[in-house]
């Protein structure tokens, strides 16, 4: 188990100061004098010279990286120039309800996707498997932040059975905050619900096509029983571990539901610093979303090995 | 005899393929008496698993399709059972122990749980009572330390004791009828010899009736009362194993005798003779006697008309063969020619 | 078709041994044909090309045209699809839109490849070092998902529609190395690899010679179901305000806007949308048509 994590430690952790690299490269896109374009609207003297020293801009690039970096990990993520906070606030602040919208879409998609999966494994080529087959292709190519309008033009005007938009803490009140939460949870777990039912598909398939279900049937084990005991658990494992990849799907999706239904997350905390040219804050972001993506990979990884008893013991 | 535990009847199993149908079984019959051992030579394709899994249900289908036939097991046509008896027979009544012990074991359930599921199906055992139950079975197989490995995982099993376990889940719940689909292919010579002792002890402790498929003739020696000889989907030929052996009357049991390696039948001292040629395509079966393209024995009419399976004259009691050819003249008349 | 544009259409490809051989291109166009969801696949994004290239011919009005006279007047006869908040033609813009859809998704795959493939084949061909600082490199770019790269590349390197197609051709990017590095590694354990090189070909011309044509299929495969995720991403980030400016018509920043008036104009929200959906779909389909075609293994 160790050596196991250690050789996963020893891939993530590259990965993650490469990300890093090309994050704080992106600085270096910025039109003309990188503290005058940093500075954002401000135009303040005093500003651009807090911004020269903050990131010692005087200083060769690798330096600059390096104590940028050693910041990043004390968790100084930067200011935020036009709000006066520090970026690392702002994204506590935001993160918890990105995460519940996360949450959320992913429960609607692994409830949706994986029976869909299943259903359409079983029944490979029969009508309900082109059904769900149909189901997956639609939810692939509908854009989300259309579904997300035509959901709002649906139940929040036609209807008027839920807002569209106004986001309520669950501290608040827990049914609000659902009946705003719904609408972006499924918006956002639709696409991934469809990538979710290929990939549960494509290992049931695998596992149906397997010896050791035959021996199973062979045993006088129910059809249903066999789907549940001796092929799920199998399956599980292709589809953790595809699933986690899905995550950034996710967070990629949450920036727009989150702008349509104006869910005040992560992802509307950073179009808007897009626009308010808060360069600090879109860095810290991004930054956040790789390392959360690359833990959550890990623990993918973990998982995977927890649920396989062939590792889990070697 | 009495009414036969096992009685097929016509049996005939089609798939559905890209390229056409492909005629996997073309109506064979057989029976198998109690505590009979059976078993069914032949090469792959010959239809000998195929027949088997298919009336048990165990085919997919479709593609798979049971086209016609009986198959009576203590007088009920499993064919037309619904699932639900089916499921019963299975595991319960009629073992089932497959050829790939490395892949036919469930990788994330342990041993213990893989070996209770049919005693809690069939005979309704659960918890300490299926444990021991179980710790008997994994004994009765004789794995030793069987307490401590109950909880572990196939993984840590060797192939020959994934086979024992694969047995004892085969036998759990006492079945009348234990059919081995090439249970011995995948392992060791040494380990095919223990493993093959060891169902011939447990038949004699539990009285049940064997089906032992196997491509390998030498393999049929030591186990099987009666063996019969498949190819193309039909029987070929069929009789008790002392005569067969002796007394081979399909050129296509002949061919396989011959290329055995050493085996007490007169074959000794001889070169290996593999069969030329390759099976036919199922999916468009010759007319006549499907071995006739690689048999030099063959006749016109061995081309132009499938022989029915009947007694061979001169034979022991028992003992069919389908050849328009006489082999058993053709071979003494080969012998006496220089 | 008869025999003689069979053996024209035959186009010698080295014999794999694992998969089954893509085959004659007369095989895989027939194999394609037979399954009614490609061919409509195929003739929608004939159609789209066909409509984004004549849009000054075929859109009815003038996309930039405005007429106070005619703000957001929905669905008629004078306008089938109704006009927007400025008395714009919607036909016109959808029409004009598919240009930008299109050519983001086009020139941004391309990029990917262009970038990826090389990259790709170097790491799985070479392995090693560079394989491994290609890989890192690589797992990095996709640590940062998809749109959050995009977003955030349009953000530093300002607001455009160019500016887009690169971001999303950069973060497609890791898509293709990914790709052709484990294809390259699948074949170049099998058995004509090591012929090839056992009668003294070099590397390059291995890899060039023999490896690249059999990973052409599933680059072709996922080159085509990646243009559907940069028509989205487009789409998207012109939905954002960070693609296509206005007020040059765009099917995301169209939506944009529409998105302001749902409950006066709902007509503006739905053609956009519409128009996305076919066009990804048709690409997903005609994706979906050419894996089947080319690796018939997999068919269902």
């Amino acid at each position: 188990m160790l050596r196991f994590l250690a050789r996963r430690l020893a891939i993530a952790v590259p990965t993650l100061v490469i990300a890093s690299m090309i994050i704080f490269a992106l600085q270096q896109l910025l039109p003309g004098d990188t503290a005058t374009a940093l500075s954002g609207e401000e135009r303040d003297p005093e500003v651009i010279a807090f911004i020269r020293e903050k990131y010692h801009l005087d200083r060769p690039l690798p330096v600059r990286y390096v104590l940028w970096a050693k910041g990043v990990l004390q968790g100084d993520l930067g200011e935020s120039i036009r709000l006066q906070k520090p970026v690392l606030d702002l994204v506590a602040e935001k993160l918890p309800v990105t995460l519940q919208l996360a949450c959320m879409a992913m429960l609607i998609a692994l409830i949706i996707g994986v029976p869909m999966g299943v259903l359409s494994a079983v029944k490979q080529g029969q009508t309900a498997d082109y059904v769900a087959n149909g189901i997956a292709l639609w939810g692939l190519s509908i854009p989300n932040f259309w579904l997300g309008i035509m959901m709002i033009l649906f139940f929040s005007v036609y209807l008027g059975w839920l807002p569209a938009s106004g986001y309520v803490p669950p501290s608040e009140s827990l049914i609000e905050n659902l009946k705003a939460m719904i609408m972006p949870a499924f918006v956002l777990g639709n696409a991934i619900a469809a990538v979710m039912m290929r990939h549960t598909r494509a290992a049931m398939l695998q596992v149906l096509q397997s010896d050791y279900v035959r021996t199973a049937r062979a045993k006088g084990v129910a059809p249903l029983a066999v789907i549940l005991r001796h092929c799920l658990r199998n399956a599980a494992v292709p589809i953790i571990t595809l699933g986690a990849l899905e995550f950034g799907q996710l967070l990629s999706g949450a920036v727009l539901t989150e702008q349509i239904f104006s869910v005040p997350g992560f992802g509307k905390l950073m179009v808007d610093a897009v626009f308010n040219r808060d360069y600090a804050t879109v860095q810290g972001v991004v930054i956040c979303t790789a390392t959360t993506y690359i833990v959550l990979n890990l623990m993918a990884d973990v998982a995977y090995f927890l649920v396989n008893p062939k590792l889990r013991r070697a | 005899m009495g009414v036969p535990l096992l009685d097929i009847r016509d049996l005939t199993v089609a798939f559905a393929s890209d390229g056409g149908t492909v005629h996997a079984v073309n109506g064979i019959s057989y029976a198998l008496s109690e505590g009979e051992t059976l078993g069914i030579v032949g090469e792959s394709g010959s239809g000998k698993s195929v027949h088997v899994l298919a009336m048990l249900g165990l085919i997919p289908m479709p593609p798979g399709r049971i086209e016609r036939g009986e198959v009576l097991f203590q007088g009920r046509d499993l064919l037309t059972l619904d699932d639900r008896a089916l499921r019963r027979v299975r595991g319960g009544e009629i073992g089932f122990v497959f050829q790939d012990p490395m892949s036919s074991l469930n990788p994330a359930m342990t041993v213990a749980a893989q070996i209770v599921e049919p005693l809690r199906i069939h005979l309704g055992l659960d918890g300490a009572a299926a444990r021991r139950r179980a710790l008997e079975l994994l004994d009765l197989v004789r794995i030793p330390d069987a307490a401590r490995r109950l909880d572990q995982y196939p993984h840590e099993f060797s192939g020959g004791q994934r086979q024992r376990v694969m047995i004892a889940i085969a036998i759990a719940c006492k079945p009348k009828l234990l059919i081995a689909d090439e249970a011995t292919t995948a392992l060791d010579v040494t380990i095919q010899a223990e493993i093959i002792g060891l169902v011939r002890e447990l038949k004699r402790e539990i009285g049940m009736a064997i089906v032992w498929i196997t491509h390998d003739l030498g393999v049929v020696a030591g186990i099987a009362d009666t063996v019969q000889v498949m190819y193309a989907g039909r029987i070929l030929e069929r009789g008790p194993v002392d005569d067969l052996f002796a007394d081979p009357r399909s050129a296509y049991t002949l061919g396989l005798l011959r290329s055995l390696p050493d085996l007490a039948g007169g074959t000794k001292g001889r070169r290996l003779q593999p069969i030329e040629g390759a099976p036919p395509d199922m999916r468009d079966p010759p007319v006549g006697d499907p071995f006739a393209p690689r048999n030099r024995y063959a006749t016109e009419r061995c081309f132009r008309e499938a022989p029915p399976l009947a007694q061979a004259p001169g034979a022991a009691p028992g003992h069919l063969v389908a050849a328009w050819y006489d082999l058993r003249g053709l071979l003494a008349r080969e012998r006496a020619a220089p | 078709m008869n025999a003689g544009t069979a053996a024209a259409g035959a186009k010698p490809t080295t014999p794999r041994v694992e998969k089954p051989e893509a085959g004659p291109l007369r095989e895989v166009w027939l194999r394609f044909l037979e399954r009614p969801s490609a061919v409509v696949g195929l003739a929608f994004v004939v159609a789209l090309v066909a409509i984004a290239a004549l849009a000054d011919v075929i859109a009815p009005y003038d996309p930039f045209a405005t007429d106070w006279g005619a703000v957001r007047s929905p669905p008629s006869l004078e306008h089938p699809f109704g006009t927007d908040e400025v008395g714009r033609d919607l036909l016109a813009r959808i029409i004009h839109g598919a240009r930008a859809s299109l050519a983001a998704g086009l020139t941004s795959v391309a990029l990917a490849v262009v970038l990826g493939l090389p990259l790709g084949l170097l790491a799985g061909y070479a392995g090693g070092i560079v394989d491994g600082a290609i890989m890192r490199l690589t797992d990095a770019l996709l640590a940062i998902p998809f749109l959050i790269l995009a977003i955030a590349l349009a953000a530093f390197l300002g607001p455009s529609l160019t500016n887009a197609m690169v971001a999303i051709g950069l973060s497609a990017t890791s898509i293709f190395v990914r790709l052709s590095r484990a294809q390259v590694l699948a074949i170049k354990a099998e058995e004509f690899i090591e012929a090839a090189r056992a009668v003294g070909n070099p590397p390059w011309r291995i890899a060039l010679r023999h490896i690249l044509p059999n990973i052409v299929p599933a680059i072709l495969v996922q080159a085509t179901l990646t243009i559907a995720a940069a028509i989205i991403a487009e789409a998207s980030l012109s939905f954002l305000g960070l693609g296509q400016q206005p007020p040059a018509p765009s099917w995301g920043s169209m939506l944009n806007v529409a998105k302001n008036f749902l409950d006066q104009a709902p007509w503006m929200a739905i053609w956009p949308g519409v128009s996305i959906f076919v066009a990804v779909l048709s690409f997903n389909l005609l994706g979906d048509g050419l894996r089947d075609a080319l690796d018939p293994r997999q068919r269902r």
